[in-house]
């Protein structure tokens, strides 16, 4: 799998948020087995530290990361955002967020595309993070997102996959781009149903981040991951109404009357 | 000269945007920048002369998802 050429073997991206202390992020990360974590920018007082501790942690995991503009609500927001995450962790890379509603954390996709054609066409590479709408999908291919991260559910909400039936018209329809989905999992049957649909990965933070035992979380999500693909990729058989027999009939002993 | 540090008022004298950064304490640190909303490249700034009233935000890394 590869997202702007950036070969990669996990197929979990894993948020940096909300986990209980630095330590437990630091192992949940390690037992994620994750390549690339999601970093932000917020503001720093001149005697603040924060920012430079995270800054130091982020070094030494050695991870590429991927800058996010989460909290932005208008095009010009997310473009200055982008070119200050840009300058400050040295990457093109930018996680896309233009949000309209508060209450569900749903995008402004006409910000969204907007955005994206701006910052595309001053180099950065964008991973947008939209809904599941194949029309608002192919306006970000047109301009210029090489990966789409369609949401499962609200940002935080726990709730799986809200539309199976869009994700998987989403992946049909676009065969050739990498497809993340990010937002909303719960638990880690969600991310395997994910993977079974063909996703390509799955973008997590809260769910790992909130469990009980982050670190275990991280870990089960992996799991999660690696089995949805393999089975994606051993071709689920089709479902269908009527039982069929997995014993074979043929042979069997004639025991009535 | 009054202006604003991401949201506080601060009265430095008229200077560019990179002493001011070193007088308000981030000299040295990992930092971005942008004035009145426009993003300012860390090269760009001790060509940048601050106005009465600027608005400045500075941002570091931080956790995200």
């Amino acid at each position: 799998m590869a997202f702007y050429g950036v070969e990669l073997s996990s197929r979990l991206l894993l948020g940096t948020a909300r986990y209980p202390s630095p330590a437990v992020l630091g192992e949940a990360v390690k037992a994620s087995g994750a390549e690339v974590v999601t970093v932000s920018v917020r503001r720093e007082s001149g005697a603040g530290r924060a920012g430079q501790a995270f800054w130091s942690f982020v070094q030494e995991t050695g991870l590429r990361v991927l800058p996010n503009t989460a909290g932005c609500h208008t095009v010009k927001e997310a473009v200055t955002t982008a070119h200050m995450a840009r300058e400050l962790f040295d990457t093109k890379w930018i996680k896309l967020e233009v949000i309209r509603d508060d209450d569900t954390l749903q995008p402004d996709i006409f910000g969204l595309v907007e955005a994206a054609r701006v910052l595309s066409e001053d180099g950065f590479e964008v991973f947008p993070y939209t809904t599941e709408d194949l029309v608002v999908a192919d306006r970000l291919v047109e301009a210029g997102c090489r990966v789409l991260m369609p949401w499962g559910a609200p940002i935080g909400s726990a709730r799986g996959l809200n539309n199976v039936y869009g994700l998987r018209a989403l992946r049909a329809h676009f065969p050739d781009i990498p497809l993340v989905v990010d937002a909303g999992l719960g638990v880690p049957s969600h991310a395997s149903a994910a993977m079974e649909l063909g996703y390509d990965a799955v973008l997590l933070n809260t769910a790992v981040a909130e469990a009980g035992d982050p670190v275990a979380m991280a870990r089960a999500f992996a799991l999660a991951i690696e089995a949805g693909r393999l089975a994606y990729a051993a071709q689920p058989m089709e479902p269908r109404d009527m039982a069929v027999p997995s014993t074979p009939t043929f042979g069997k002993a004639a025991l009535g009357d | 000269m009054r202006i604003f540090v991401n949201g506080d008022q601060r009265e430095i004298e008229p200077e560019s945007l990179a002493v001011a950064l070193s007088a308000l304490g981030y000299g040295g640190k990992k930092i971005a920048t942008a004035v009145n909303g426009r993003f300012v490249a860390a090269a760009a700034r001790p060509a940048l002369k601050l106005a009465e009233g600027d608005k400045i935000e500075v941002v570091a890394p931080m956790q995200g998802g």
